[in-house]
């Protein structure tokens, strides 16, 4: 979890929106996962948020969805993507590595088993968009025992007292929604997003970074100096699905990653 | 109202979702106090659903089983032809309380989304219903009912193309709309409060029951049988025999009958507890966690997981739960047509053949009270054309 905390503190310092990248592991090919990772922080990435497939992932929309079939396809698992980022680390990667699923791949694995290996592999958080701080006693424990992130998260329709009931709980950083409904590029942002921003910056210094709907180096423009951080999935899967092969994907991270790190600043 | 049951049951939903389940659950408990609310609904049920539906005895099917005497509750009789309707109707009541026009709902069968297009059109509520593609097919008159009655079916090509594909289709256009749309789900399944609710307007089925089947043999039945896929017609009626000392027993769908982790929807004899779907319970899983594939004959079965409640029930002993295959569902579907003239739902088939299973284990003179979720009418092609085939399978 330090390596979270100190690369939001860092941007800060610089006044520099952190840039939170979300990839599929095990997409298209698990072979390529340490490839792709290492293109996004090589060209500016902050932070790699680094998906575990799931058969019913109910906050995505239909990008993450096929990249997540595709990656079961090819027997992606919660321990493969371990071994990926544990990979990544003797690769030299050192950005830091969130983790993010559905609760049930994490309970079958065990919680206990899981944040210990997570830990030894190099991980520095996680990310489980089924689980309100309701529902999270047990994981913030291991979170805790682990000195591991946990990200919980807020929507534009939170009440006061539960936004800042997820800014408390979460460690490393805090999820903002911006907007209902699931993962995938949006044109524009909500005309909304501001005073929402706003509201969620009043409940607590907990670094913030917001995701759904960011696909375009404007929208990360138009965030800065609103948001700690900023988080970009669909956009980047579409990228990597539209090019041809290995080296067009890796190439097809980095021209979009370059371009909405540009706009961080 | 605490969302658990046992160590089942709970919300893991998205933050986007918690708020419009927490409106929802206190609206439920508002409405529970006001009499004006309970007064319609005791008026729907009655003009609309036609209720109280009637129990049955049986003079044939269940007798060469040691004399046991079976009995029906006959929800097949209710307005849309099963007990889907009981649930639909208070919903859409809560929905109109909350100021919310827009209903959307999933369906298996296609029961639920004709119960949900029939309550809307009635109500002056606007009703889409999310169905599977697999499931449209073979349940093709229930598409034209839902139609016709006014409802927007949206068809489902995710996954297998079944009921959890509908309700994950259903859960994702909710999280876009949380603020205008009421889902309208049809089972004790997802996350709280809707196990509870939904349990709760299908406790009409047991109450009735309860009292009918003591009216007519001054004693209570020594078992009750109900099918269970999500488990709600199981659930409401269950829940009035549950301080009694009655056999209660659940029926799951033992697809092709070969048990393992696939080819069947029976997580509650062959699955292991995990999370899906907004809720704690027992799923058909593989060891990494990826929800299975399932296969019944009966869509209104054909389902991963259960409702939590019945989990808790499993674990604790209250309830039983067996399982028929497709052919024991087949025989019954054709045994209790020819021999009592009651033509049941597939999904009510496997409780029909669940309850010839009890049977034999009863004392001489035992009486069985069975659930009959809904009637067949749906099934006639699947059915006919899955009895063609196990005639020519035998050639």
């Amino acid at each position: 979890m330090k390596r979270i905390e100190q690369t939001f503190t860092d941007n800060r310092t610089k006044d520099e929106t952190t840039l939170v990248a979300y990839i599929t592991s095990g997409y298209p090919l698990l072979g390529e996962t340490v490839g792709l990772i290492s293109a996004a922080v090589e060209a500016g990435a902050d932070v790699i948020e680094l998906g575990v497939p799931f058969s019913d992932p109910l906050g995505d929309g239909p990008v993450i969805q096929a990249t997540g079939q595709a990656a079961l396809d090819t027997g992606t698992t919660a321990a493969a993507t371990l071994d990926v980022v544990a990979e990544a680390r003797a690769a030299g990667v050192e950005a830091p590595i969130v983790l993010m699923g559905y609760c049930n791949p994490f309970l079958r694995y065990g919680l206990t088993q899981l944040y210990d290996d997570a830990r030894s592999a190099g991980v520095d958080g996680f990310v489980v968009p089924d689980l309100p701080v309701s529902e999270g006693a047990e994981w913030l424990a291991h979170a805790e025992a682990n000195e591991l992130g946990q990200t919980f998260f807020t929507a534009p329709g939170s009440s006061a007292e539960r936004i800042a009931a997820s800014a408390a709980a979460s460690r490393g950083f805090l999820y903002v929604l911006a907007a209902n409904g699931v993962t995938g590029v949006r044109k524009d942002l909500d005309p909304g997003l501001d005073a929402y921003l706003e509201r969620v910056r009043a409940a607590g210094d907990t670094p913030m970074a917001v995701g759904f709907g960011i696909s375009r180096p404007e929208h990360v423009a138009s965030l800065h100096g609103k948001t700690d951080g900023v988080i970009v999935g669909s956009a980047l899967l579409q990228a990597i699905g539209a090019a041809r092969d290995a080296a067009g994907r890796r190439q097809a991270v980095t021209g979009l990653i370059s371009s909405l790190k540009a706009a961080t600043r | 109202m605490n969302g658990r049951f046992g160590e089942y049951g709970g919300q893991f939903v998205a933050e986007t979702l918690v708020g419009p389940l927490q409106e929802l659950e206190e609206e439920y408990q508002k409405a529970l106090l006001d009499p004006e609310f309970t007064a319609e609904l005791d008026k729907l049920l009655k003009m609309f659903v036609g209720r109280p539906t009637p129990i049955t005895e049986l003079h044939r099917l269940g007798a060469t089983e040691n004399g046991v005497k079976l009995w029906l509750k006959r929800e097949d009789l209710t307005h849309t032809g099963a007990h889907k309707i009981n649930n639909s109707i208070g919903q859409a009541l809560l929905a109109r309380r909350l100021g919310k026009k827009q209903i959307i709902a999933e369906t298996g069968a296609g029961q639920h989304g004709v119960a949900v297009a029939a309550a809307c059109a009635y109500l002056g509520l606007e009703a889409t219903v999310y169905m599977g593609r697999v499931d449209a097919e073979r349940q093709a008159p229930n598409v034209q009912r839902m139609e016709l009655l006014g409802a927007r079916v949206e068809l489902v090509d995710l996954g297998t193309a079944t009921l959890k594909d509908a309700i994950n289709a259903a859960i994702r256009e909710w999280i876009a709309r949380p603020d205008t749309t009421h889902y309208l789900l049809g089972s004790v399944v997802g996350p709280h409060p809707f196990p509870t609710i939904v349990r709760n307007f299908q406790s009409v089925i047991g109450r009735e029951a309860r009292a009918q089947f003591l009216e007519e043999n001054d004693r209570l039945p020594d078992a009750v049988v109900a099918c269970v896929g999500g488990g709600s017609n199981a659930a409401g009626m269950f829940s009035a025999f549950l301080d009694d000392p009655v056999r209660l027993v659940g029926v799951q769908a033992a697809g092709e009958g070969k048990g393992g982790q696939c080819g069947h929807a029976a997580p509650l004899l062959y699955g292991d507890p995990g999370v899906l779907q907004g809720t704690r319970t027992y799923l058909l899983q593989d060891d990494d966690g990826q929800i299975q594939l399932t296969h019944s004959i009966a869509p209104g079965l054909d389902y991963a997981g259960v409702g939590p409640e019945h989990s808790h029930y499993k674990d604790t002993g209250k309830v039983e739960y067996i399982s028929a295959s497709d052919n024991e569902a087949l025989d019954a579907f054709v045994a209790l047509s020819s021999q009592e003239g009651i033509l049941p739902a597939l999904e009510s088939a496997h409780a029909v053949a669940g309850a010839l299973k009890v049977a034999r284990q009863c004392a001489p003179g035992s009486t069985v009270l069975v659930n009959l979720s809904g009637r067949g009418d749906k099934d006639l092609t699947s059915a006919m054309a899955a009895l063609k085939q196990r005639e020519e399978n035998a050639r």
